[in-house]
């Protein structure tokens, strides 16, 4: 591999870095807050990317659609905290699963009826729709560097969030220690709300970006639920940071696994996960 | 209502017809009144949700529509139909296939879409006399190849099948060297041997062969390669939203207009819409195209449009056929479910003059021998260029009862 391929080849895992943090953020902040394993974190993906596919449709323009897109998704990652998740905060990991499994159900279901099966893609903004020679041969689409400036922000953004503002400040007291934040007048509850339509939203956010590339259809954020969970243990769980180096990491290791030793593509992922937990069984940023 | 009256009296002397050939080859007593005229158990096993449910449900709607075209009764007794969502998963095939078997009785088992799940009922169907099991999408070469039954049936395509011209048609358009790139599981695998099998034996030669864990649709790292690679023309097969995406990150990538993509029919069935100018210009092969010139294959089209609001894709073909394939054997035999040996006998002497893909007939291992036809796509819809295999065969690998 020369250095011009070696480079390319940085920049696609790189690039599938940027993502996969925009996935695993949200399912790491819901998790590592929460406590709450929600598997419905792909559903929300794909609902995501479906609902801007209907709005960019309505609306004419990708931004209008996002922009239409997310106040309803902070509305439907709300309801269902206030409805369903808040009432197993102190019950087993297992009811949390099943919920959350029941949610996939309910989601899928929801998308049959409003949009159907079918695959649908989504126009890329005329601004963003170029491309520019990377090689002789490869030209690399203006949008996905678009994706990745975007993500940059998000996680700039986020860490600012929940390092240099009260509500991130709050956040942080009700992750280490419940009672006590209670105690010292945080309303739990409402912070809770907030973190998990927070989450919904920005599992949303990434379906909506990443629709134009990757088109929509049913099923689309099962896989990618999967390689976040994977994120999010790597980086230790809460950890916005960890989220991030692990989404780096994993996006580099399934690029260069898929090049480098093409036999073995599907196992460097978790491998780099195995090799990971050997040493931090934590993970990289996770509270023993 | 005029249309669906000519829709019948055209399924009608179809049906007299194949019935008519039936009984040429074997002969059929007259049989005892059935007892009760229970309905006809027809299990289904085809995924209704996910990335296939569009499969799935194209499958369904248009076997129902060719049954209920046929009055909703096959041989003389009521249909009932028993729909299991297969979810895609191998794990989940064998419990799902007893179930239909064991609990619900069917008489007859249609599915599935998936390569993986169909190796595991064609091995527990293949080991009873009963069901009759129709396979209306997997493709994979051992259904009727190596686990070729006498009870295993498939209406749709096997996997060499819809690959082997492919290659030659590559080939044939100038191209010396080729990349092939699908996923790496059971249709990905037998797809990409046969488009090499066949460019090899017109002179080419395949410089890289890509398999991607199944269903991953990080293709970026790839496009990279075979831009390095620079071959002549590319062969891959991804279906559904992993195809829509491939072919928009190719188109994206810049490679479209300088190394020709090329495939099994797939690559571009059903996704022509989604993957918009990504998918324009491609040439692919497949036993079915869009707009075959045959007064079936229009009567078809517009009874599956009225009746489903969609339009039919290969898929809903090989439904309809799974359809037809049932109507005339149960024909045959009166309805007599029980008279399994009869119903195969039928099944094998079958020949379909009014199928929406052309004439076909059943192989001996069960599998259509049926033209493939080179298909490109212009305007967001298929477009039939000609045939690039007439009444092709497949090998049968394996198969003893061929």
């Amino acid at each position: 591999m020369d250095l011009t391929s070696f480079l390319i080849q940085t920049m696609n895992g790189v690039q599938y870095g940027f993502l996969l943090f925009l996935v695993a953020s949200g399912l790491t902040l819901v998790f590592g807050i929460m406590g709450i394993i929600n598997l419905a974190h792909g559903a929300f993906y794909m609902f995501g990317a479906y609902l801007v596919f209907w709005l960019t449709n309505v609306s004419g323009n990708l931004f209008l659609g996002i922009l239409l897109g997310l106040p309803v998704m902070l509305v439907i990652g709300f309801v269902i905290e206030r409805f369903a998740i808040s009432f197993l905060y102190n019950r087993d990991h297992l009811y949390q699963v099943l919920l959350t499994y029941g949610l996939i159900l309910i989601l899928n279901e929801l998308q049959k009826i409003l949009w159907g099966s079918d695959f649908y893609s989504v126009p890329i903004p005329d601004i963003l729709k170029g491309s520019f020679p990377l090689t002789e041969n490869q030209d690399y689409p203006v949008y996905r560097l678009f994706i990745s400036f975007v993500c940059a922000l998000v996680a700039l953004g986020m860490y600012g969030l929940i390092s240099r503002t009260k509500l991130g400040m709050m956040i942080r007291a009700g992750a280490s220690d419940r009672e006590m934040a209670q105690t010292l007048g945080i309303d739990i509850g409402r912070v809770f709300a907030i973190v998990f339509s927070f989450g919904a939203a920005l599992a949303a956010f990434a379906g909506m970006i990443d629709a134009p590339v990757s088109s929509v259809y049913p099923g689309m954020g099962d896989q990618i639920l999967i390689v976040s969970f994977v994120v999010v243990v790597i980086g230790g769980i809460g950890s916005i940071k960890g989220a991030f180096i692990g989404a780096m990491l994993i996006g580099l290791a399934d690029t260069f696994g898929k090049v480098l030793m093409p036999d073995l593509a599907s196992m460097a992922v978790y491998g780099t996960m195995a090799l990971i937990l050997m040493w931090r069984p934590q993970g990289l940023f996770g509270r023993a | 209502m005029s249309k669906s009256n000519t829709t019948r009296r055209r399924f009608l002397t179809g049906a007299a017809a194949t019935v008519g050939a039936a009984a040429a080859t074997s002969f059929i007593p007259t049989r005892f009144a059935i007892a009760a005229k229970a309905p006809v158990r027809v299990g289904i096993l085809l995924p209704y949700s996910g990335t296939y449910a569009m499969l799935g449900n194209s499958i369904t709607d248009a076997m129902k529509l060719r049954i209920a075209q046929a009055g909703g009764v096959m041989g003389g007794r009521a249909v009932e139909y028993i729909a299991i969502d297969s979810e895609m998963s191998v794990p989940k095939a064998a419990q799902n296939a007893n179930k239909l078997i064991s609990k619900e009785n069917v008489d007859f088992l249609v599915g599935p879409v998936h390569s993986g799940i169909a190796a595991v009922m064609a091995k527990i169907v293949g080991q009873r006399k009963t069901p009759i099991m129709i396979v209306p999408n997997a493709g994979s070469n051992d259904v009727t190849g190596g686990l070729c039954a006498p009870n295993i049936f498939r209406t749709s395509f096997s996997n060499w099948q819809a690959a082997y011209p492919g290659g030659t048609l590559m080939a044939k358009e100038g191209h010396k060297t080729c990349a092939t790139i699908s996923w790496k599981y059971g249709a990905g695998i037998q797809m990409m041997a046969a488009g090499r099998e066949s460019f090899a034996k017109a002179g080419g030669k395949s410089v890289k062969d890509i398999l991607l864990p199944f269903p991953n649709v990080e293709f970026q790292a790839h496009l990279s390669e075979i831009a390095e690679l620079k071959p002549d023309a590319v062969f891959a097969f991804f279906s559904g939203g992993g195809a829509t995406k491939f072919l928009k990150d190719y188109a994206a990538a810049g490679l479209k207009d300088k190394i020709p993509l090329y495939g099994p029919g797939f690559l571009t069935e059903g996704v022509e819409k989604a993957a918009g100018a990504a998918a324009e210009g491609i040439k692919t092969t497949l036993h079915y195209a869009s707009n075959l010139d045959n007064p079936a294959n229009k009567a078809f089209r517009a009874a599956y449009k009225t009746s489903t609001g969609n339009d039919a894709n290969v898929f809903s073909v090989q439904g309809y056929d799974a359809g037809s394939l049932m109507l005339q054997a149960m024909a045959a035999v009166n309805g007599d479910t029980g008279a399994t040996a009869d119903i195969i006998a039928s099944m094998e002497g079958s020949v379909f003059l009014d199928s929406p893909r052309g004439v076909w007939r059943m192989s001996k291992a069960h599998n259509p021998i049926q033209d493939i036809y080179v298909r490109q796509v212009a305007g967001g819809e298929q477009k039939l260029l000609g045939v690039a295999a007439p009444a092709l065969e497949d090998p049968a690998t394996g198969c003893k009862a061929g």
